[in-house]
């Protein structure tokens, strides 16, 4: 092993968690009465986000104190490189979850729906009518849904956005070079501009909703396509707000004089998890937009 | 005992809190591991309860106790529970304890999450367990949540999938936490190869947790839109299909099914060396055969759904790949059985246990290979022949192994010896109990009785009111498990620092109890003997 110094860093008793804990669990039990139409709903999940705002800024408070103390050496390095990678590959599991339902649907059962392989009978019986297409916009039933005009194109806001996300994937990485040459203005600009494009990305991406739901009235509730579209972009969208609120703590930790040359652990890992949701996005773009 | 062991860091000793905030914010691995395991405890005797109700119920044809609503949220309760509320909780709680001990670390390598990872669970488990008083009732739709039945839950709906949620991200945390403890926070000189087989199967069981876990919160995340935003991923009418959920719940729901019995193997590959005393047979195919269970988990879902109508390839490449799973449990089991050929061999109560694992697991593994076959799971599926498989795999694998597991760290995390006797009484009417109990659910399952259903035909009244019998008595002899723990808690007979004669392990070097903070100097590397031994 790496040992660095020879005592490993256990941090003594913690408040935190616990106190994470019941501000989560206020706010799924919030989340739970407002979906069951309890008035009290909206108020209790809104004082259990409070709390974890709240929760949120004391436990990162306690660990970049920590670091700043000069508490972490390589070893305790390596255990949070270790817990940030398999937490995003966690998270690239959740998202195949959702990749999963799109081809399922694109490939087996829509055309199922429309009598492909042995499944002669269920068109016949169900809707005979219905004839296989992606996007699949004419739905096998067709009332009950509110039916789409059309979907995004491809090559409109979307293409704008992948060069929007790529640009900042370039950019947070030049941040780096920065951070790594001790060179602080640098480092600065980078991640300012990296904040800059994540928010304008999802400017862009409501604005994009918006149109999606006023005029092409495609919606949650227009049939699959909908569903996977606005699941798949939706969560990309949230995680792509979650990481521009990192940077920008990092950023502002930048500006503060946090960070040195040899010792970042934190600016890589909100690195790493930008070039996640990068990622994601390639595949949505072309398997959710494009083709 | 190692010089290494007793040297504690009494930086840390003097901060540690008392009262309930010793428990509520403690980092130690020892605290949370025994928190963990208490209540994963009383979450056994909660679903416990469930399947008492169950089997009351089932005691004779007709309806006597319970409603039929009722019936069915509890056999969909009792599978929550027992499984995220006992036996996964379980399984961390031994990792925490031993994990550590075992590879010579100071504690978890991320003790603040791990803090979190446990505390989630009580909470979890209010928002489920709070929906047996909503109206509408607790989720009655199986365990397994299929659409569209579970969109009829009532109001406890959302607080289903929320729990799920909870529980989800308390177990990846704890599944990162152990893997980045075991990459990072080994002592000089133990070597991967050398590490224990539970720390090798719980590694692979991490890995499990953390690709199959986000599958699962997915899934329930798109019923949960399905219900409350209008989106059809599970409605044909709008293009999408139910069917589609049962691939998705299963692409996690079979990892999790190894999830529940590797670390098992791994218990049982620690006890049986000791009590043959001799080494393992074949260290390293068995932790090649717990990686290649692993891979095979993921390819084989949907035999699970072998009769909904999949295309035949799908059905023929599902049956192939599940029977292939075989190979690598058999040489699991070849290996227990050829560790304990020609060793000197003692019964106490952890080997008694260890030794009815390998008997009824196998019993388990044959009736799902049975299972495995699309045709003949043509006939079984979703009879009572399933719900003897899967609980000869899991009480008679996973449960016994906790129990032998439990008796045999006793006296390294208590300090005491646990009462022998009780023991034994413990294994005995358990064992008979348990095969009187789901032995004759094979019976009633080819003779065609379904699962999941509060009343059937007459004939096959003689053999639930004796799986019934059974069943109560097994309930009844889980009371002895609590007594021996208690009573080896508060005295006994004190307990060396290695225990058992045959016992080897880093551990076993350290004093019973172990101290609160071990191996803050990494031990002294030739006291490694690793897992091969």
């Amino acid at each position: 092993m790496a040992n660095a110094h020879a005592h490993y860093y256990v941090p003594e008793s913690s408040r935190w968690p616990i106190l994470a804990t019941i501000s989560i669990f206020v706010m799924f039990y919030g989340g739970a009465l407002l979906l069951n139409h309890h008035a009290s709903g909206p108020m209790t999940l809104g004082a259990g986000f409070l709390g974890l705002v709240i929760v949120l800024f004391g436990w990162f408070g306690d660990v970049i104190r920590e670091s700043e103390g000069g508490r972490y050496g390589n070893w305790e390095d390596v255990s949070f490189r270790m817990g940030m990678m398999w937490f995003i590959f966690s998270e690239v599991m959740f998202f195949a979850a959702f990749f999963g339902a799109l081809f399922y649907s694109r490939v087996l059962s829509v055309e199922w729906l429309s009598g492909a392989g042995a499944k002669a009978a269920t068109h016949q019986f169900l809707w005979p009518q219905f004839l296989a297409d992606w996007p699949l916009l004419k739905l096998p039933q067709d009332y009950g849904f509110q039916i789409a005009k059309d979907v995004v194109p491809a090559w409109g806001v979307p293409a704008v956005n992948t060069a929007i996300l790529l640009t900042s994937g370039a950019t947070v990485t030049w941040a780096h070079w920065g951070l790594k040459a001790n060179k602080r203005g640098h480092l600065i600009l980078g991640l300012a501009l990296t904040v800059a494009l994540g928010a304008f990305f999802v400017y862009l991406q409501a604005e994009e909703y918006h149109h999606a739901y006023t005029d092409l009235g495609l919606t949650l509730n227009s049939g699959i396509y909908g569903a996977t579209f606005f699941l798949l972009t939706g969560f990309h969208g949230f995680h792509v707000t979650m990481g521009t609120i990192m940077l920008a703590v990092i950023l502002f930790r930048s500006m503060k004089g946090h960070f040195k040359p040899e010792h970042h652990f934190a600016f890589e890992a909100v690195a790493w998890y930008w070039h996640f949701v990068d990622v994601v996005w390639i595949g949505l773009f072309i398997f959710v937009y494009w083709i | 005992m190692s010089q290494a062991a007793t040297h504690h860091d009494t930086h840390h000793e003097a901060h540690h809190a008392t009262g309930i905030t010793r428990w509520l914010t403690t980092t130690n691995h020892k605290d949370i591991g025994t928190m963990y395991l208490v209540f994963s405890l009383i979450m056994f005797f909660i679903g416990g309860s469930m399947a008492m109700i169950i089997r009351l119920e089932l005691f004779q044809p007709g309806l006597q106790f319970v409603n039929p609503q009722f019936f069915n949220s509890m056999t969909t309760m009792h599978a929550l529970v027992m499984i995220f509320g006992a036996v996964m909780p379980a399984w961390t709680g031994f990792a925490n304890w031993l994990v550590p001990l075992m590879i010579g670390a100071p504690d978890m390598a991320l003790p603040r999450l791990n803090n979190w990872s446990f505390w989630i669970l009580p909470f979890a488990f209010t928002l489920l367990l709070g929906t047996l008083f909503m109206p509408g009732g607790a989720p009655a739709g199986g365990w397994t949540m299929y659409p569209p039945l579970v969109l009829q839950t009532g109001e406890a709906f959302p607080f289903l999938i929320f729990a799920v949620h909870f529980m989800g991200a308390s177990s990846i945390a704890g599944a990162i936490n152990i893997i980045a403890t075991v990459f990072n926070m080994r002592a000089p000189g133990m070597t991967l190869m050398k590490l224990p087989l539970f720390v090798w199967t719980w590694i692979i069981t991490a890995f499990l947790l953390i690709a199959s876990i986000p599958v699962l919160a997915g899934a329930v995340t798109m019923l949960l839109t399905d219900k409350f935003f209008g989106t059809s991923f599970f409605n044909a009418a709008g293009g999408g299909d139910p069917v589609m959920f049962q691939h998705i719940f299963w692409f996690f729901g079979h990892p999790e099914v190894y999830i529940l019995i590797l670390p098992a193997f791994g218990i049982a590959s620690a006890i049986i060396p000791t009590f043959a005393r001799k080494p393992l047979f074949g260290y390293s195919s068995m932790v090649y055969a717990a990686a290649s269970i692993a891979f095979l988990s993921f390819i084989v879902w949907a035999h699970h759904m072998f009769t909904v109508g999949m295309p035949l390839a799908g059905e023929l490449f599902f049956m192939y790949a599940t029977v292939l799973i075989a190979v690598p449990t058999g040489v699991k089991v070849f290996n227990w059985v050829a560790t304990m050929w020609q060793g000197s061999m003692t019964f106490e109560t952890p080997m008694l246990f260890a030794i009815a694992f390998v008997v009824l697991f196998t019993i388990g593994g044959f009736s799902g290979l049975m299972l495995g076959v699309t045709p003949v799971d043509f006939q079984y599926h979703d009879t009572y022949f399933v719900v003897a498989h899967f609980h000869y795999v899991l009480v008679t694998g996973a449960v016994y192994a906790l129990i032998a597991g439990t008796y045999f760290w006793l006296p390294k995390w208590t300090g005491h010896m646990y009462d022998e006797k009780l023991g034994k009484l413990h294994f005995w009417l358990s064992t008979i109990s348990v095969n009187v109990l789901f032995f004759p659910q094979h019976f009633l399952g080819l003779a065609g009785m379904p699962r999941r259903i509060p009343d059937y035909a007459v004939q096959f009244a003689d053999w639930n009111m004796v799986s019934s019998i059974g069943g109560f008595v097994f309930g009844a002899s889980q009371l002895l498990f609590v007594w021996g723990i208690v009573k080896c808690a508060r005295g006994g007979e004190k307990a060396t620092a290695q225990v058992w004669e045959g016992a080897h392990g880093l551990e076993w070097t350290v004093p019973s109890p172990a101290p609160y903070h071990t191996f803050s100097e990494p031990p002294d590397a030739s006291t490694i003997e690793g897992g091969m031994r």
